[in-house]
Formats: C-alpha cells, sequence, structure tokens
C-alpha cells in the first residue's frame, strides 16, 4: 500500500516521461542527434514502463486501492466540469503494462530497424508521443480525456503511416485512415454528447452510477420514433471502436497502414491503439450491458470481421499484409467476446493479441530487413536456415496466434470461442459459427506465411541468398522478449484474469448474460482447459489449417493454382477485399469528388464568383455607364440640376 | 412708398436674371462669375429689405458678411481665371468639360 500522494506522482510520471522524451527528440533532434534522440526516448518510455509494471504489481497483488482524481481541472461549464484525470485500477493498470512494455520493445527494436533511414529522430519523437496519448486514453477517468487520448493516437497514427511522406502510397494511406477514422470519431462524439446530455456530467463513475437509473429511458431523436437511451449511446460510442479498432465497415484503413514503418505497425496497428475500441467497449461495460441491441449490434460486427477479414488474409503475398488482415480477424474476436458481455475475455485476449502480434510483426520486420524490404512473400523462403531466432520467435508467435494449447493465444481464443458457444444473445449462433470457422482460417494464413518464408527453397533471388543474415540484437532482443510472454502469460494468468476477481469492480456485467460465469463453473485449472481444450473442434480446427497449409504449400504448390483458377469468383472477391475499397473509392470518394464538383462550378463559380462577386461588380459598372452621361462636365448643367434640386425641395417643403 | 412685396420682386428679378446668365451664357467664365455676384446682390437686397420692415439689423450684419465673402471669392475666381488662361489661350465655358464623366 502506497499513499495516494505518492502515487499519483508516480502516475504523472508514467504518462509525462515519454511525452518530455518525444519532446526533446522531436525539438532539439539536431542538438540530441540520432544516438541522443534513441537514448532519450527509450529511457523516457523504459521508465514509464518499469513504473507501470511496478503498478501493475501493486493494484493487483498488494490490494492498491483504486485512484480515481482529477490532477487538473480545465474549466467548469454549466456544472459540468472538465478535467484532467486517472482512474488506475486492475483493468487500466494492465492496460499500461501492456502498452509502455510493447512501446519499450518496439523502441528497442527500432534502433536496429530504422537504422539507416531518414527521419530517425523524427520517428522516435512520434512513438514516444504515441505512447504518451496512449496511456492518457487508457488512464482516463472521464470521457473528456478519453477523446483527447482517441484523437492524439489517431494524429500519431497518421504521422506515422505517412512518415515516407514522398510515397505516393503512404500519402493515400494516411488519408484514408485519417478520413476513415473520422467517420468512427463521429460517431464517437455524438455518444459522448448523448452522455454529456443525458448523464450532465463526464466522469466514468458519475455515468456508471447513474446508468442504472436510466436504463429504461426512451428518447425520440426525429419523429415519433423513440429509442433505448442506453442502446443510443452504446451504438454511438461503438461506431468510434468500429473506426478505430477497425471493424467492417470501418477497417478498410487498416491494411493501408502498412505503408508505415514496421515498429509502427507492430506497435499503434496491432498492439495497442486498435484494440483502444476493445478496451474503451469494456470500460463502458456498465453501459452496454443495459441494452442488449447495441450488444447484439457489436457481437454482430465483431463476428462478421473475424470471419471474413481472415479470409482476405490466406490469398495476401505481402508479408505485412498478411499480419495486418490476422489482426483485424483477432479484433474481430475481440469485439465478439465484448458482444457476448464476456469483457474479460475480449480484454484477456487483447493482452495476449499484443504480444504474439507485436511480435509476428516484429519478425516480419526482422525478416523484412533480410530481405533487404522487399515484402513479397513468393520472393522469400528457406529464411529459417539464414535467421534462427527469428524463425524460432516467429514459430512461437504462430502458434500463440493460431491458439495451440498452452500457448497464451490458445487460453483467450478458446475461451471467447466457448463463450460465443453459451450466450444466449441475438446473433449468437451466427457469431459461433463465425468464430470457429475463424480458427481454420487463421490457422490456414498464419502457417501459410510461415511455411512460406521460413521453409522450402528460396529466396528466389539469388543475390538475396548472399546479403540475407540474422538481424542486429537490438532487433532480435525485442522479439525474445515478446515471444516470453507470448508463450506464458495465457497459462499464467488465465484463472485470475478470466475466472478470477481481476476485474472485479471493474467490469460490470448482467447476471442474464454472464457467460464467463457459467463458463467458470466447469473451469478446474489451467491443465484442466488446456485438455478440454485438445477435445475441443477448435484444436482440430486449427491442426487441420496448419495441415492445410502444409500440404498445399510444401508439398503440393500446384494445388494453390488449381484452387485459384477453379475458384476463380472466390478469389476475385478476395483479391477485391469484398470491394469495401471499390465502393468507398466509387460511392464516397467519387461521390464527394462529384459533390464537391457541382458545388465548386454551381455554388462557387457561378454563385459566389459569377452573381456575388463578378456580379455586383458589373451591376455596379452598367449603373455607372449610365449614369455617366449625367455628368457633362459643363457648368451649367451642373447648375441646372442645382436649381432644379433646389425648386424640388422648396416644393417638397411647401406643401408638406 | 415701396412695399416690401416690390423689393422682394426686386431681388427675385435679379436672381432669375443671374440664373439665366448662367445658363444661357456660353462663352464667357467671366460673365458666369458676374452672374453670381449679382446672384448674392440679389440675395442681399432680401436681406436689406426684411432687416428694415423688420426693424431688426441682423439682416444688414449679414449683408457685411457676405459682402466680404463675395469680395474674397470674386479675387480668388479671378486669380484662377487668370491661370486658367495661360494654360488654356481662352476662357470659353463650352471648352471647360474636363470634368466629364
Amino acid at each position: 500500500m502506497i499513499e495516494t500522494g505518492l502515487m499519483e506522482n508516480i502516475y504523472l510520471t508514467i504518462v509525462l516521461a515519454p511525452l518530455i522524451g518525444s519532446i526533446i527528440a522531436g525539438l532539439w533532434r539536431n542538438q540530441v542527434g540520432r544516438a541522443g534522440a534513441h537514448w532519450i526516448t527509450i529511457l523516457g518510455v523504459g521508465i514509464s514502463s518499469v513504473l507501470s509494471l511496478y503498478v501493475l504489481k501493486l493494484h493487483a497483488f498488494d490490494g492498491q486501492p483504486v485512484y480515481n482524481d482529477a490532477v487538473y481541472t480545465w474549466m467548469v461549464s454549466d456544472g459540468i466540469s472538465f478535467e484532467i484525470g486517472f482512474l488506475v485500477d486492475n483493468l487500466t493498470a494492465m492496460m499500461m503494462a501492456v502498452v509502455t512494455f510493447v512501446s519499450f520493445m518496439v523502441h528497442i527494436y527500432t534502433v536496429g530497424y530504422m537504422a539507416h533511414e531518414e527521419g530517425y529522430q523524427r520517428f522516435f519523437s512520434y512513438i514516444s508521443l504515441f505512447t504518451f496519448s496512449m496511456l492518457m486514453l487508457v488512464m482516463s477517468n472521464n470521457f473528456l480525456q478519453l477523446f483527447f487520448g482517441w484523437e492524439a493516437v489517431g494524429l500519431v497514427s497518421y504521422l506515422l503511416i505517412g512518415f515516407y511522406f514522398k510515397k505516393e502510397t503512404a500519402i493515400f494511406a494516411n488519408m484514408k485512415a485519417f478520413l476513415v477514422n473520422r467517420v468512427g470519431d463521429f460517431g464517437f462524439l455524438l455518444g459522448i454528447a448523448a452522455v454529456a446530455m443525458y448523464f450532465n456530467t463526464l466522469d466514468y463513475h458519475e455515468v456508471f452510477a447513474m446508468a442504472p437509473s436510466l436504463a429504461d429511458k426512451q428518447i425520440t431523436i426525429w419523429g415519433d420514433t423513440s429509442w433505448s437511451l442506453m442502446t443510443v449511446i452504446g451504438v454511438l460510442l461503438f461506431i468510434g471502436a468500429m473506426g478505430k479498432s477497425a471493424q467492417v465497415p470501418l477497417h478498410v484503413w487498416l491494411p493501408d497502414s502498412m505503408e508505415g514503418p514496421t515498429p509502427i505497425s507492430a506497435l499503434i496497428h496491432a498492439a495497442t491503439m486498435v484494440t483502444a475500441g476493445v478496451f474503451m467497449v469494456a470500460r463502458m461495460s456498465p453501459i452496454y450491458e443495459f441494452s442488449e441491441t447495441a450488444l447484439s449490434f457489436v457481437l454482430i460486427i465483431g463476428a462478421t470481421t473475424a470471419f471474413f477479414t481472415g479470409l482476405i488474409g490466406i490469398i495476401q503475398n505481402d508479408i505485412k499484409r498478411v499480419v495486418a488482415y490476422s489482426t483485424l480477424s483477432q479484433l474481430g474476436y475481440m469485439v465478439v467476446a465484448l458482444g457476448v458481455s464476456a469483457y474479460a475475455a475480449g480484454l484477456f485476449h487483447l493482452m495476449t493479441h499484443a504480444f504474439f502480434k507485436a511480435l509476428l510483426f516484429l519478425a516480419a520486420g526482422s525478416v523484412i530487413i533480410g530481405m533487404h524490404h522487399d515484402q513479397d512473400i513468393r520472393n522469400m523462403g528457406g529464411v529459417r536456415k539464414y535467421m534462427p531466432i527469428t524463425y524460432w520467435t516467429s514459430l512461437l508467435g504462430s502458434l500463440a496466434l493460431i491458439g495451440f494449447p498452452g500457448f497464451s493465444g490458445f487460453f483467450s481464443k478458446d475461451a471467447i470461442i466457448e463463450a460465443v458457444h453459451f450466450s444466449t444473445i441475438p446473433g449468437a449462433t451466427y457469431a459461433y459459427y463465425m468464430v470457429v470457422a475463424g480458427v481454420f482460417v487463421t490457422a490456414l494464413y498464419s502457417f501459410r506465411m510461415f511455411f512460406l518464408v521460413f521453409h522450402g527453397e528460396g529466396p528466389r533471388d539469388e543475390h538475396a541468398k548472399h546479403h540475407i543474415k540474422e538481424s542486429p540484437w537490438v532487433v532480435t532482443l525485442p522479439l525474445v522478449m515478446l515471444a516470453i510472454p507470448s508463450v506464458f502469460i495465457g497459462y499464467l494468468t488465465v484463472g485470475d484474469v478470466l475466472f478470477g476477481d481481476f476485474f472485479e469492480g471493474v467490469l460490470y456485467v448482467a447476471p442474464e448474460h454472464d457467460v464467463l460465469a457459467k463458463l467458470g463453473e466447469g473451469y478446474n485449472g489451467e491443465i484442466g482447459f488446456i485438455m478440454h481444450g485438445i477435445m475441443a473442434k477448435p484444436f482440430y480446427l486449427a491442426m487441420g489449417g496448419l495441415f492445410v497449409a502444409w500440404f498445399i504449400y510444401m508439398q503440393k504448390p500446384q494445388i494453390a493454382d488449381w484452387i485459384k483458377k477453379k475458384f476463380d469468383m472466390v478469389y476475385m472477391v478476395l483479391e477485391h477485399k469484398y470491394g469495401f475499397d471499390g465502393f468507398n473509392q466509387f460511392f464516397f470518394a467519387g461521390g464527394s469528388k462529384g459533390l464537391g464538383n457541382i458545388l465548386w462550378k454551381a455554388g462557387d463559380r457561378f454563385f459566389i464568383d459569377g452573381l456575388v462577386v463578378n456580379g455586383s461588380a458589373k451591376t455596379v459598372g452598367w449603373l455607372s455607364g449610365i449614369v455617366r452621361h449625367f455628368q457633362t462636365g459643363f457648368l451649367y448643367h451642373y447648375a441646372f440640376v442645382m436649381i432644379i434640386g433646389m425648386v424640388g425641395l422648396l416644393v417638397w417643403f411647401v406643401l408638406k | 412708398m415701396i412695399a416690401l412685396s416690390d423689393y422682394l420682386i426686386l431681388g427675385a428679378i435679379l436672381f432669375s436674371l443671374s440664373i439665366a446668365g448662367i445658363f444661357i451664357n456660353r462663352k464667357n467664365v467671366i460673365i458666369l462669375l458676374m452672374c453670381i455676384e449679382l446672384m448674392l446682390l440679389a440675395v442681399n437686397i432680401n436681406f436689406i429689405a426684411f432687416s428694415h420692415f423688420l426693424g431688426d439689423a441682423a439682416g444688414q450684419v449679414f449683408v457685411f458678411f457676405i459682402l466680404t465673402v463675395a469680395a474674397a471669392e470674386a479675387a480668388i475666381g479671378l486669380a484662377i481665371l487668370v491661370v486658367l488662361f495661360r494654360k488654356r489661350r481662352n476662357i470659353d465655358v463650352d471648352g471647360l468639360d474636363v470634368l466629364k464623366g
């Protein structure tokens, strides 16, 4: 137990250390130089990481009470105060530890990955700024600061996707990410506005305390239709989460975000930022629990994302894009867990996924370094011989991803599948089939990539064979450090997080939705869980996927081509990513361009330029063209007009 | 006894004459100046007449002011006229239309 005042200082240090590092590396980049920039930011994030682990220990093991206080009041307006405050409970502590740990690893990794790149200091400044923003997001105790963090991570994501700002595709991708996120944020902001309007406060705990009393409130938005307030808030907030956590149909930006350097794909677009939506919905569990409609919506969106984006992953040939689609699919799993009220399972998967997905991304980055920035997996192969550490850590990461029994991903994914199985809310059956089928797909695309990259003949390019070698220690150390939790974290924490009291008082689950409690009745230790897992369908599906991947891509490569030819239609649909991009490009981008064209021509050029600006000038010119005829320059004409005027005035004066 | 109205009629006739002079005269700027002087004198006659018949000396004071101003105005007007003549070598009213719009 540590007194509150000291805790406050610790929390502030955790948040501010990366910010200070970011500012120094960003504003004084020439003074600190390349080495200075990475030392200062690594130091900042390192401090923050160590303190976060310490805070996690205090909260999880030593019974440190929940901290919920404002550290700074920005302003008070009409009874609503806008504050910067921290809410630190077990959920926050877990998120802080995950974020700062992965960030720390990525900082170290970047030293190796970006060694020969331009903008080295800028990159470190950005990722430290990201760490700060993400911490602000997860540690917030009110909606306003949540929104600040939400937008700040979005901004840094935008900056980093467009890190290679001279590359056309990178600029396109970061603009796309920015715009798609705006769509989500629009819903998110409306949700926050609804909270402020009906709860009259933005503080989490006050809102959650009031939620039961407003559970049955109906509101009218337009016309005579009445809506449940909780459903409206839940759906609007979830639209924000759909943008940030890349759920169908707002997922389109995530694959394109792979234009950014690999370390940020690992940190932002796999481990932390994209899970912000999952975190947010779990945090808002006291609101979601009162709306089955919102939960059902969440569930169906999540299930759709989990399965269908995974399918696209099978046909991708860019190593990073395969992992990106895998991330989409896994985010879908987390969202499914939220939809069936198994918030703890969703957060558990968030945590395990953060480790193994960051690992897979960093390993992919390591391969990319070895291949001298060739990202096409068809050109790779046999990399195992040249990069043993990358190979082994990738194997561990992939096994964790497909949910091989005993690995961290197994516990979290199995828990989600079982939870969906027990759930009775509308859409659960659909979601169950989706997530179960998703297991097979996950194994297939993961090991397709794994085999193509590491096994078989290759690399295809003769020249590549000579220069490919294991990456430096700054790259492999983070791989090893991330592989450890990827393997063990599930086994170590499953009992407490899923079935224990880790999230006691943090997550609220209505008794009739509590599928994890039902699941917990049959729980008898980690080993029992593993044994049960080996008997169940998902395990066989995962093994089936692994085998199919091995058979098709290692034994009989011609099968892949045959399938491709035979199921041309399916392949085309997947190749075009179900047409989301085409539709967006045609309908939204083309539509707004067309609308802009019309407004430009009719509104701007015709009305404003033509009528208002040039029109008034023309009218004045025309009028003065007439009036100038009165100005003859002859004195007697002027005198005559004066007399007329005087007479006129006199007449008016007399007759009045 | 001459009535007030007689004075006013005289003033009006002088005023009308001067206006007609301004309009009809197309030749000489000096005549224009003279017409303006005549206009002021017509006004002065009205002032004097009213001053006399109403027994108020203020009207006569005004006349002195007007005479003074008229003298100054005539001086300035003739000076401008001299400059104008130097520049254009004539003082035709019809030629003075450079202010035309």
